[in-house]
């Protein structure tokens, strides 16, 4: 591989986590289930937000999250700001539970990430009803979360992944 | 000792930037406070700044899903093609009439225009529309929306009716400078007035998420609506025009809904009507 496309590779592999989040919320590509009259979705961004938080904030700025939210916002209508300060809720409760562990275990965090959305969604729901007067269905609003809890394993997975693939180009990088 | 412990960790998450990171989450925190709060806002300066912002990040997105979105049209498009030869099949097995058909409907229309004038009804609404393209198409639980190519510097204003081809799909929910965003009737969110024919039933549809069927309310107890008896708009809001065809009664388990007559997940280009 030459040098340049080497250097690109390394800059893709290394902001993957951005650029996913950026991609979710750009093509709204959380999925949206219809079951028995329950509208719920399954919210990827807070998966990959809150991963990224707990395990390594230095691939995904607190910056960048809140852009991200800004968008999310546009593309959903949702009131401009709400999406960030989620985004930025779910980063604290991360960055808490990083500071407080100390020995690392999927289960703790699995549980860790199901409080944390839970404080997210409850926030979201009572600023769109009652700031904002916006019609949520609160079944469909836990519904949803419920899911993305269940779902989270799987990419944790993929993400655990896609770090040892990050970390074997910042190794590389650093040995050159 | 445990709540210095937790003083020092609230501190160290909130105002400390970490490793590469350029903000400290607590600024960010009331950055998004303040930006949310100024939604309350809706005075010009603010207006024109959140539309030209909406615009951006409309247009940014639609080039961004374009790879995507020309996969999901070639998928459509393959699917199409594949049916061509069955759809040319039951077409040749249907007589059309179309030319008799043509004059019937010239004559309704010039005889509607005829008694309109005799009970002086003026017509409020406006046969002029754009078409436009549309940029994204947004499935949440709170939205059933598309994104649109048209704005308010198009002349394009809150609540005007939209139709993919003859047909009612929606009407404008907000209008940005360059782009505007139509409220599926699909959505949960909305309720459309309507006539039912023959029998000229007036009710509601209102959107339940389902691309296939919508609710109809306030129908009259003792109605004689069935399968197959066809869904208009009524025009009654004044916004939009009466006589737009939705779809046509389905009856499931004895619940009537509206089978919608548009294919919500291939419009590509609509009509946006607006008032010159």
């Amino acid at each position: 591989m030459s040098l340049f496309a080497n250097r690109i590779y390394s800059k893709t592999i290394t902001s993957l986590p951005t650029l996913i989040l950026f991609l979710v919320v750009i093509l709204g590509l959380n999925i949206n289930i219809i079951y028995k009259n329950y509208d719920f979705i399954v919210n990827f961004s807070y998966i990959i937000v809150f991963f990224w938080s707990l395990k390594k904030p230095e691939h995904l700025g607190y910056g960048l999250i809140f852009f991200a939210g800004v968008i999310n916002d546009v593309v959903q209508s949702l009131p401009i700001g709400i999406s960030s300060l989620d985004y930025l809720l779910l980063s604290a409760i991360g960055a808490f539970i990083r500071n407080r562990s100390i020995i690392y275990n999927f289960i703790y965090d699995w549980i860790s990430f199901l409080i944390a959305i839970l404080i997210v969604g409850s926030v979201n729901y009572i600023i769109l009803i009652t700031i904002f007067k916006i019609p949520i269905v609160y079944e469909s609003l836990i519904l949803g979360l419920f899911v993305t809890f269940l779902i989270y394993p799987i990419f944790f997975k993929i993400f655990v992944w896609i770090d040892n693939m990050v970390l074997v180009r910042e190794n590389d990088q650093k040995n050159r | 000792m445990g709540r210095d412990d937790l003083v020092i960790s609230a501190r160290s998450i909130f105002l400390n930037k970490g490793n590469r990171q350029k903000f400290s989450l607590f600024t960010l925190i009331i950055v998004s406070i303040i930006v949310l709060s100024l939604e309350y806002f809706k005075t010009g300066p603010i207006n024109q700044f959140r539309s030209v912002t909406k615009d951006i990040v409309f247009k940014t997105s639609y080039f961004i899903s374009l790879p995507f979105s020309s996969m999901k049209n070639a998928y459509y498009g393959v699917n199409d093609y594949l049916k061509i030869h069955e759809e040319n099949k039951k077409l040749k097995n249907i007589n059309l009439n179309i030319e008799e058909l043509k004059f019937e409907n010239q004559f309704l229309k010039e005889e509607n225009i005829r008694l309109n004038a005799l009970i002086e009804e003026k017509n409020l609404f406006s046969d002029n529309y754009h078409l436009t393209k549309i940029l994204l198409d947004q499935k949440s639980p709170y939205l059933r929306s598309i994104l649109v190519n048209k704005g308010f510097q198009h002349g394009i204003k809150l609540g005007s009716a939209v139709r993919s081809g003859p047909y009612f799909i929606g009407k404008v929910v907000g209008v940005n400078y360059l782009t505007s965003r139509v409220l599926l009737i699909n959505d949960l969110n909305s309720k459309i007035p309507i006539i039912i024919e023959p029998d000229g039933i007036s009710a509601i549809v209102s959107g339940n998420g389902s691309k296939y069927n919508g609710n109809i309310e306030y129908l009259p107890e003792k109605n004689q609506v069935e399968e197959g008896h066809i869904v208009y708009t009524s025009g009654v809001d004044g916004i939009i025009s009466p006589g737009i065809p939705i779809g046509k009664i389905t009856i499931i388990d004895s619940k009537k809904s509206v089978k919608f007559f548009a294919d919500f997940d291939q419009i590509k280009y609509v009509k946006v009507y607006f008032k010159k």
